[in-house]
């Protein structure tokens, strides 16, 4: 079986894997980082979003080998040390842009690859951007609201409440 | 000014720091030392008998721990269906046996054959593979009307018919409601489809069954809405395994939608072969399998009959639907198109005389059952695209003849057995029209038809039986179950409180909401409170969460149980300051006593009731923890206005939303940004059922054509507008302690008809004269129709 390493959330791991192993299931079984979902078989719901080399990836559709060298990022890494949640993170909060949960990560990490290219999104371009990120709960309307909001835009004349 | 605090104030969900930083705690992510993992062979044929199962060469594989078949649980009960429907003769539903793997036949694309154990996911699944199923293929039965004809395929043997049930409602009304029509002034009917919808909860199911050989104990980890429902359905009537050695945890829940309320094969699978290998077992589901084997939800096919006066009042509704069960009854699924479809025909008007008729048919599909709204949706659908397409017949404005019609006196007693206790029809009405600025449309619509586009403005009401349930009332009803919740308070020494609830919230927010009423109650910071929930060992016997019942009937018991506490904590406090209980009171976290300035604290009076060493021990038991379980007297009845406005482009037949507005009436209100956020995801859900989601089969072979995200129309970020919601109309719910109705399915309800009604009106606008278009109106539906 394939040995690989490659340096997650800023620390370096390895192991051994089948050569099928996805980097999702790398992630979640090997490293035990399950903050990763899987929530289709398609490459359709983003729920497994990470970043590899500073781009967002679906994880379920790549190989945990092809990762081999990479550095990853996942939503374990994304608040500071002492859990200070950043300032994505914290607008997904304020404005209530997530309900179970499940899409979060996903959410959240191409939210962040998505403003580390465009600082300043049109609600379009969020909207456009987040086609790949599938969420069931909110319609929407509090994420994308909250991607603006992390972008420092005024978001008070969005329907609040 | 808004409240930061307790009842009515927008408080920041707790539960959302684990959520986005990746510390949430769902099935899958639970592993247990020594689990082996389940790979199910399922059928990937509709309809057939089972000539042969080998399994030889499978079970040699590497990691093969056992591979079992339907033969290994004939000595056990099948899947339990939880609601009898009695029909227009009195009698029982047909009920056919559900087994846990199929025996002798298989009945839909999915059904499971056999399951292997092995050591990993990947040996499982790669031996599976190895099987050698032998199946003699019989036609499959898929549409619903040619399932009752006579010469059809059986789906089950031992049933004389596919249909399961002929109901009608209310029987005794039928000849005064044809009656009705014969005399009616102007009759418009329609024909349409509530299209098969698949839930999809973004979190796949998962279980994992474990077996305690020391104590005989089996706890089941499993992805669901109601564990203590699963307890009771899988250990009494499935496995055989008393209360008191079961034990089953749902812990966070990547949403629901009613998809994880019912009892599924393969939780009953995890808990028995844990036990039979003596190793925990796991399953998860991939998004494919989930689509082949979470029950499905809809599927209605109706003709409805709106009859008026020659002024316009309705005086008569008459409908006839087809409801597909799928191949098995699945949990709840007889009540969905009977007692939570047809009494909510009455819709929010006053019509006198209604008659349903609801055929439930068998076919070689998954089982179908409540999903997000479950019967009242397509209540809702029929009942408001027949009166738009009779205002359009009349040529009369769709809201004057809504508001002529609209009941105004409460309570108001339905021709369709259920009382509505209070509302405001046309206060949703007027807040619907200034928030979604209906003055404005015309010239919206000229700007749209000036770019070349067709603009349509759709409105609806609706209205839902929400608290789901008065347990006596639902006994008649045919419901094998109480539909009470409970609660229990735990007052701890230091004054924190831990609050466990039978409700279970899988996106909801209860660990945010519940305790803001408790903290409102007792005066105390919300932080101080902590709400225990989906653990049948922690939490007291309660029914669970879906049919927007979790406030309104567990929050009441919540209440109840905090009152109790309320009660005990005076006496103490009383005790503690020498004076008499009825001059206590307690208000910001003090006990006073009235018209002095003595006072104690509420961690005075905790501490006391734990360390009881000037307490009047004669008079009060030390602790301070009560519970209590709280049965509706009636449901809550949500109600509003929605208006959705379209752009139609006449050269491709797409649709986009440009304006969605819904004007709800929720009684009280807790928390609003989390009431907001549950519209929001109504609505995605609804716009989705009415431009996008299908479910689709095969009519011949029964292959299941939608079952990946490649096939089903999920909808996506840049498929919907901002919306604009409000619930400030509020008239509170008479008959539950907060006042409260209940707000999780009405953006599911109320949405698809004012989509579908704009489309209509966009292309009225346009010189088409078309009537109906089902949903999912898709590009090719549309430009279909206006190329007819």
């Amino acid at each position: 079986m394939p040995q690989i390493s490659m340096t997650v959330n800023g620390r370096a791991v390895s192991g051994e894997v089948e050569g099928r192993t996805l980097l999702s299931t790398f992630l979640r079984d090997h490293l035990s980082l399950t903050g990763t979902h899987v929530g289709c078989d398609t490459g359709q719901c983003g729920a497994c979003v990470v970043h590899v080399d500073g781009v967002a990836v679906k994880s379920c559709n790549m190989l945990a080998a092809e990762a081999s060298g990479s550095s990853v990022g996942t939503i374990e890494g994304q608040a500071a040390a002492d859990g200070t949640l950043n300032a994505l993170q914290q607008a997904f909060q304020d404005h209530h842009g997530l309900q179970c949960g499940f899409c979060t990560p996903g959410m959240v990490m191409s939210a962040a690859a998505l403003l580390k290219d465009n600082p300043r999104p049109s609600e379009a371009e969020v909207r456009a951007h987040l086609e790949g990120n599938l969420c069931r709960c909110t319609g929407y309307h509090n994420i994308v609201k909250a991607v603006l909001a992390a972008s420092g835009q005024d978001v008070s004349g969005i329907a609040a409440e | 000014m808004p409240k930061d605090s307790g009842i009515g104030a927008s408080s920041k969900r707790r539960e959302d720091v684990r959520f986005l930083t990746g510390a949430g705690n769902y099935t899958d992510d639970i592993n247990i030392h020594g689990q082996a993992y389940v790979h199910f062979l399922r059928s990937d044929v509709a309809h057939g008998r089972i000539v042969s199962i080998d399994t030889a060469a499978a079970s040699a594989m590497p990691g093969v721990v056992r591979i079992f078949t339907g033969a290994d649980f004939e000595g056990v009960g099948g899947l339990p269906c939880g609601w009898q429907v009695t029909d227009r003769h009195g009698q029982p539903m047909a009920e056919p046996g559900h087994p846990v793997l199929a025996q002798g036949k298989v009945r839909h694309v999915g059904d499971p054959i056999a399951a292997v154990v092995a050591d990993t996911a990947e040996q499982a699944r790669d031996a599976a593979e190895a099987i050698g199923v032998e199946i003699e293929e019989l036609p499959a039965v898929v549409d619903m009307k040619a399932a009752l004809a006579g010469d059809a395929a059986r789906v089950h043997d031992d049933l004389p018919s596919n249909l399961c049930y002929d109901w009608g409602f209310v029987e005794e009304n039928k000849a005064a409601v044809d009656a009705a029509f014969d005399t009616a002034a102007h009759v418009t009917t329609l024909e349409l489809v509530n299209n098969r919808l698949v839930a999809n909860p973004m979190e796949p199911r998962v279980a994992i069954g474990d077996y305690a050989r020391a104590t005989g104990e089996s706890t089941l980890y499993t992805t669901s809405q109601n564990p203590h429902v699963i307890r009771l359905l899988m250990g009494a009537f499935v496995l055989g395994i008393p209360e008191h050695k079961l034990r089953v945890v749902a812990p966070d829940v990547g949403g629901g939608f009613g998809s994880k309320i019912f009892h599924y094969a393969e939780e009953a699978f995890c808990t028995f072969a844990a036990k039979a290998i003596n190793r925990p077992v796991k399953w998860t589901s991939s998004r494919s399998e989930a689509f082949m084997s979470d029950a499905h939800g809809r599927d209605h096919v109706t003709r409805i009959e709106l009859a008026l006066d020659a002024d316009n009042n309705f005086t008569a509704i008459r409908t006839e639907t087809l409801a597909n069960m799928g191949a098995y009854l699945s949990t709840f699924a007889p009540s969905v198109p009977t007692w939570l479809h047809g009494t909510l025909m009455a819709g929010n008007y006053k019509t006198p005389l209604i008659y349903v008729n609801v055929k439930a048919v068998f076919t070689n599909t998954v089982p179908v059952d409540a999903y997000r709204g479950a019967g009242r949706p397509e209540a809702t659908f029929q009942l408001e695209r027949v009166i738009d397409k009779a205002a359009r017949e009349l040529g009369v404005d769709p809201i004057a003849l809504r508001r002529q019609n609209f009941v105004t006196e409460f309570p108001y007693q339905t021709p369709v057995a259920v009382v509505y206790d209070t509302g405001d029809y046309n206060a949703t009405m007027d807040k619907l029209e200034e928030i979604a600025d209906i003055a404005g449309f015309a010239a919206r619509r000229a700007a749209s038809e000036a770019k070349g586009k067709l603009r349509g403005l759709g409105v609806n009401c609706y209205i839902e039986a929400c608290g789901i349930a008065p347990s006596n009332l639902v006994g008649q009803l045919g419901a094998r179950a109480g539909l009470y919740d409970a609660a229990t308070v735990r007052v701890n020494a230091t004054g924190s409180i831990s609050v466990m609830v039978g409700a279970h919230s899988h996106g909801q927010g209860h660990e945010t909401a519940f305790p803001q009423v408790v903290a409102e109650m007792l005066g105390i910071d919300e932080s101080m409170i902590e709400i225990v929930h989906g653990d049948s060992s922690k939490i007291p016997f309660g029914m669970g969460t879906y049919g927007s019942r979790s406030l309104a009937v567990c929050g009441s018991a919540m209440v109840r149980a905090t009152e109790k506490i309320i009660n005990k904590a005076k006496k103490i406090a009383a005790h503690l300051m020498e004076a008499s209980e009825a001059d206590i009171e307690l208000k910001g976290g003090q006990f006073t006593v009235a018209g002095t300035d003595k006072s104690v604290a509420w961690g005075d009076v905790t501490l006391a009731a734990y360390v009881p060493h000037n307490y009047p021990l004669e008079d009060i038991e030390p602790g301070l923890e009560e519970t209590a379980f709280y049965d509706p007297s009636n449901f809550t009845y949500p109600a509003g206005a929605y208006a959705c406005e379209v752009e139609v482009d006449p050269e491709t037949g797409k649709v986009t939303v440009e304006r969605f507005s819904a004007a709800d009436d929720f009684g009280n209100i807790v928390n609003p940004m989390i009431v907001s956020g549950q519209v929001h995801g109504g609505l995605g859900q609804g716009i989705g059922q009415a431009l996008l989601e299908n479910c689709a089969y095969d009519p011949e072979t029964g292959q299941l054509l939608s079952a990946s995200y490649m096939d089903y129309a999920m909808p996506r970020a840049d498929d919907v507008p901002f919306y604009a919601v409000d619930h400030s109309c509020a008239t509170p719910c008479t008959h539950n302690p907060l006042g409260v109705k209940g707000c999780g399915e009405a953006g599911a309800i109320g949405s698809p008809p004012a989509v579908v009604n704009a489309v209509i009106d966009a292309l009225q606008s346009g010189g088409k004269t078309v009537a109906h278009i089902d949903m999912p109106v898709s590009p090719s539906r549309v430009w279909a129709a206006m190329n007819g």
